[in-house]
């Protein structure tokens, strides 16, 4: 067996006010109808609330951060982690010292917790 | 509703004045900046709906807090109605212990690292303070920003929903990380000032400006670079009065009446600078040495009576803390008043990073001016008056042209 990850895109879905309350049911279809494939998977807040995270200098230089989504397209998506963290502080702390980060960039966005 | 008396008025002001104290410490109860702002907005209406009638109550802020408090338990358990989730209205519910004065001040020294978080982008951070921790109504955010009311409600949307939905912190930062986030929150803060000093119409960002670096200075007294940003931003304002002409343009440093200039800003700013400096002997904070800068010229009592050899000293202390191209081009034009323009223009041909600053430009063409090269200084107007500069600047600029262009027109004859 090998491990896929499936990475969705679309147009950036913002229900405007407080947090989606409920997944959606087709997700929830979905979610249920491969449960046996699936190994995790998570929802992201829009990119509004994401921050850019990168080292200048590389291991242990000057962390720089930066409101928004992470716009470049010369860098391509090269691997995630999902980190549990007290707050973003923390988040940002953890992300500079990702090897990505000393090179290229992090972009770290809070993932939605559904009631 | 508003009656002119002044009685009334010093009562809307406590009820605005204590709003945003009480704000702070709503945001500490509920976690919760956008529940907190509802919660005591209501509590603002209330006490200017009952005061007027029943006389301002012994403990007004005590007042206030427990009012907005059962607003916020009143909204969360209408929330929790609809959700199921009723652990946060039980939390809000439990009597607050009886907390000592100093947690006021800890509450709004918090909610001032969280709205300066350099998670959000800089013009957002200066809007959430204006909003925020000045108490200024979206419109008025907007106004002082020069943004129209539907942007700037979107961006304060936005910027809260990033601080509830990323958990950025609502905590003083520690020891270790404070300087750089103090640097942070001092750099927002200049920004609001530059913001509404740069404009004959910028008195509310400038005014609010200086208001947060008080309240910076009130909270954290000691720390060298609060000393420098309200030094910096007193003696920088106590020329306020004499910066620009009834008409809007902008009158240079060298020919504004410094008899008008506010001598208790500039007292006041030459007392903080000496602070700051005892307190930063080693490494001088930037911010005090921009501030020591601004008080030599403060402390001129004309114009040719500057020490130029004075700012050029500070500007090399300056470069041994913060070395920027902007800041040596500064530093060319305190050369060029100790050393000639020719020093200055070798120093300025060492910047040639500046191309896309319009002020490497202007300063060029002066110089220019001053070494006679006619052409070249014509082209050097010409190309910071190609750049993106304020409207002030701008009639600055093409005024300086006009009557460098005419005064050679006026000694060659026209062929």
């Amino acid at each position: 067996m090998t491990l896929y990850a499936a990475l969705i895109y679309g147009a950036e879905l913002d229900r405007g006010d407080g947090s989606p309350r409920e997944m959606s049911s087709e997700y929830a279809e979905f979610s249920k109808a491969a449960a046996a494939v699936i190994r995790g998977g998570e929802g992201l807040y829009p990119t509004s609330t994401a921050t850019v995270v990168r080292v200048i200098g590389g291991k242990g230089g000057d962390v720089v951060t930066t409101d928004g989504p992470y716009a470049e397209t010369k860098e391509v998506l090269n691997g995630f982690y999902l980190l549990e963290c007290a707050d973003l502080d923390e988040a940002i702390a953890t992300a500079a010292r990702i090897p990505g980060a000393w090179h290229g960039a992090v972009e770290v966005r809070p993932v939605i917790e559904f009631a | 509703m508003t009656l002119p008396d002044p009685a009334h008025a010093a009562l809307v002001r406590l009820v605005r004045d204590e709003g945003r104290r009480v704000l702070a410490t709503l945001v500490r109860h509920t976690g919760d900046l956008q529940l907190a702002e509802d919660a005591v907005q209501d509590a603002v209406l209330r006490a200017l709906d009952t005061w007027p009638r029943t006389g301002v109550p012994p403990q007004p802020r005590a007042w206030m807090t427990l009012t907005a408090r059962n607003r916020a338990v009143d909204l969360v358990r209408r929330e929790s109605a609809r959700t199921g989730k009723e652990a946060e209205a039980v939390r809000l519910l439990e009597p607050p212990a009886d907390e000592p004065p100093e947690m006021l001040r800890d509450d709004q020294l918090r909610l001032v690292f969280t709205c300066c978080h350099p998670a959000l982008a800089l013009e957002t951070q200066v809007a959430l303070a204006l909003h925020t921790l000045c108490g200024l109504s979206t419109a008025e955010v907007g106004r002082a920003l020069l943004v129209p009311e539907a942007t700037m409600s979107k961006r304060l949307i936005r910027a809260k929903q990033k601080i509830a939905r990323a958990h950025i912190p609502y905590r003083v930062p520690d020891a270790a990380e404070l300087p750089d986030r103090l640097h942070g929150v001092a750099a927002t803060v200049y920004l609001l000032f530059t913001e509404g000093y740069g404009r004959a119409d910028g008195a509310t960002a400038a005014d609010e400006a200086l208001r947060l670096a008080r309240l910076l200075h009130g909270l954290m007294p000691d720390e060298p670079a609060v000393l420098g940003l309200l030094a910096l931003l007193l003696l920088q304002d106590s020329r306020r009065s004499t910066r620009f002409t009834a008409a809007g343009d902008a009158v240079p440093l060298a020919e504004q009446d410094r008899a008008q200039w506010h001598r208790p800003s500039i007292t006041e700013g030459v007392v903080l600078v000496g602070e700051g400096l005892r307190r930063s002997p080693g490494r001088p904070d930037p911010y005090v040495v921009q501030a020591a800068i601004a008080a030599c010229h403060a402390l001129a009592p004309a114009s040719c009576d500057t020490d130029w050899s004075a700012i050029l000293s500070w500007y090399d202390v300056l470069l041994t803390v913060h070395d920027t191209p902007v800041v040596r081009l500064n530093r060319a034009v305190a050369v060029g008043e100790c050393r000639g323009p020719q020093a200055a223009m070798a120093e300025l041909d060492a910047l040639a990073t500046l191309g896309g600053y319009p002020l490497w430009h202007a300063t060029r063409a002066e110089l220019l001016v001053r070494l006679e090269r006619v052409d070249e200084a014509r082209t050097a107007f010409d190309e910071a008056l190609a750049l993106p500069l304020s409207e002030a600047q701008r009639r600055h600029v093409a005024g300086r042209r006009a009557a460098f262009v005419d005064e050679v027109a006026g000694e060659r004859p026209v062929t």
